[in-house]
């Protein structure tokens, strides 16, 4: 490490820690508020009803007002309460691609950095071909060739994420395995997979839940792209970048019905990227 | 060096010979019959079959994708279902349109990225560094396409302050025709002096180019940053601060440089994944370029077009990314060891 410069010597320790500290409270915040409004939807939406299929043709586009707070859409349903239906659907994609994509890439990485050898080059010219596709395109081919759903959503994202905590796994995991513990493991007889299982994948996991808390962003942001484009979820779902699909030839007229699932993306895949760069700045510290 | 750029290059081929396979297995999990696609649904059997055997549906799958290889590199990337072309002359028209985008998008990025990132790491810990940090994180948190459909509404639709959507004005091909070189239209209307075509392309570009830049502006600023502050750690600006050079001076005339080589390899990473955001981008303000061509064929369940964007971006990519390691490798011998 090059000792500190001197501008950095001049803050203190208690104000760097707050700033970085305040940044993620911030986001931690932020999304438990978004998790709330998913948790809570059927509770608290004025409309419960206005989440599915629901319609109301005498009170199509109205705008903001007391009873409807982000108005009415094209059928008379609330938007406010299909936005925090929404966040279901989001959350629950977004815990669902992190959580395959996790275990897939952990898994994987665990091996190709503890084997070494050629089950490491294999698994790392995989992960290569993989990362070769922007995880939207690859998504989007898969979304094509799959029907339409929540489901191919969440498989076609996943596809495309595994490679990148596999290739930071493998890294760790490398690392981990040259370390005193391990050799003391081996040395006393412990099989390869205890090892592995007991030792190098606890002392591998920070770095990966890390990018997984920063990585919560893209995956909402990518699959709201895919439902935009139709790929993704369909109606009656509440779902945002459907809800954007359908109301966008309303944007000049009726803007309240694009603008808030659009700003409800926006916010959530916002407070995860919060989140994770403060987790990051903490860590690296 | 030699045997440095061998195997970069060998590990490159490698990389798109495991591109094409892989599209190739998407491509084969259609569900339904890419040969009543082709034929329409009123075909009769012989059509059918007809369709059947000029797509080589009856081989072995091993033959079937030694086929595409052999095709692929014959200059052969199948018939476009929805445009009835030659899909690589399909993507070899729109590509320059999305090049011109992506490219106008990336020169906003780093004009505006990376003095942003220079601010914030100038004034670190404070009120500009914190607004240039939550403004850097709203630009990638954006969804482009939503970003794209408010900023036409609202400075194309509703003020008219730029034109809603396309490349140029087309009355002027009647007015002014444009000879093409590069069929890069705002780089041939340069070259040729064409000003009508090359103001109306100008003001066309403003409203996606601004879309694509936001997530590499975010992107590159918060990269610039984190270089900086890294860099201005050194020994080297402990020297300068020594000297008596002032904090501006030792981050814009010594860290600034070496700070800049991983935010340039970065761009080539943006690349691609500007060009996939673009495809977003395009659809809503009906730009000519790849993105549009791939909504179109996603719309029509176009598979070998749909193929044939996928290879040629992945293949985009894994080029981008080669020559990046290679200038790196020549510019910064420590590279070639790794």
């Amino acid at each position: 490490m090059t000792a500190p410069a001197l501008t950095t010597l001049r803050r203190t320790p208690l104000r760097r820690l707050a700033g970085v500290d305040r940044l993620a409270v911030a986001g931690a915040v932020l999304l438990g508020v978004v998790v709330l409004a998913a948790l809570l939807a059927p509770w608290i939406a004025p409309y419960p009803g206005d989440g599915g299929s629901a319609t109301h043709p005498l009170e199509a586009l109205l705008p903001p007002s007391g009873a409807h707070w982000f108005g009415t859409d094209q059928v008379g349903r609330d938007v406010f309460s299909r936005v925090l239906f929404g966040a279901r659907t989001s959350l629950l994609i977004a815990v669902a691609v992190l959580a395959v994509s996790g275990v897939a890439g952990v898994v994987l990485g665990v091996v190709a950095g503890y084997a070494g050898g050629w089950a490491r080059d294999v698994i790392m010219r995989v992960t290569d071909i993989f990362l070769a596709f922007p995880a939207l395109l690859l998504s989007l081919a898969l979304a094509v060739v799959l029907q339409p759903s929540v489901t191919t959503v969440i498989v076609a994202i996943a596809v495309t994420w595994w490679p990148w905590y596999a290739r930071l796994t493998a890294s760790v995991a490398a690392s981990v395995a040259t370390r005193g513990f391990v050799d003391s493991a081996r040395c006393l007889g412990v099989p390869a997979p205890l090892i592995v299982l007991r030792h190098v994948l606890p002392n591998s996991l920070t770095p990966v839940l890390v990018q997984l808390s920063l990585d919560g962003g893209g995956v909402i942001l990518t699959a709201a792209a895919l439902s935009y484009l139709g790929l993704g979820a369909h109606e009656p779902t509440s779902e945002w970048g459907l809800m954007v699909q359908q109301g966008q030839s309303l944007f000049t007229t009726d803007w309240w019905v694009v603008t808030f699932p659009g700003l409800a993306i926006l916010v959530t895949a916002f407070s995860f990227n919060v989140l994770g760069e403060g987790l990051r700045a903490r860590l690296s510290r | 060096m030699p045997r440095y750029l061998i195997r970069r290059l060998g590990q490159a081929v490698l990389v798109v010979a495991g591109v094409i396979v892989l599209t190739f297995a998407i491509m084969r999990l259609v569900p339904g019959d890419p040969a009543v696609a082709y034929a329409g649904p009123k075909a009769t059997a012989a059509e059918l079959a007809q369709a059947r055997q000029r797509f080589g549906l009856d081989d072995p799958l091993p033959v079937q994708l030694w086929n595409y290889v052999r095709d692929l590199l014959g200059g052969d990337w199948g018939t476009s279902l929805h445009t009835r072309q030659p899909v690589r002359d399909d993507l070899l028209q729109a590509f320059p349109a999305s090049l011109e985008l992506v490219g106008a998008a990336l020169i906003i990025a780093l004009v505006v990225g990376i003095p942003l990132g220079i601010a914030a790491a100038r004034y670190k810990g404070r009120l500009p560094d914190l607004s240039v940090r939550l403004s850097s994180m709203l630009a990638v948190s954006v969804p482009v396409f939503w970003l794209a459909l408010a900023l036409q509404t609202v400075f194309a639709s509703g003020l008219g302050w730029l034109p809603v959507a396309g490349e140029y004005d087309a009355s002027l091909d009647r007015t002014s025709p444009l000879h093409l070189f590069t069929n890069i239209t705002a780089v041939d209307a340069l070259i040729t002096g064409n000003w009508p075509i090359l103001t109306s392309t100008l003001a066309h570009l403003v409203l996606p180019a601004l879309v694509i830049a936001a997530y590499p502006a975010g992107v590159v600023a918060q990269m610039t940053r984190a270089a900086l502050i890294d860099e201005s750690a050194r020994d080297h600006a402990r020297l300068e601060r020594a000297l008596g050079f002032g904090e501006t001076a030792v981050l814009t005339r010594f860290a600034l440089r070496p700070a800049l080589n991983p935010v340039l390899s970065l761009i080539a990473l943006v690349f691609a994944y500007s060009i996939v955001n673009g495809f977003l981008v395009e659809a809503v303000f009906n730009w000519p370029g790849l993105g549009r061509y791939a909504a179109d064929s996603i719309r029509s369940l176009d598979t070998p077009a749909i193929a044939g964007v996928t290879l040629l971006v992945a293949v985009l990519y894994v080029v981008a990314n080669l020559a990046v390691d290679l200038l790196q490798g020549v510019v910064d011998p420590r590279v070639r060891a790794r």
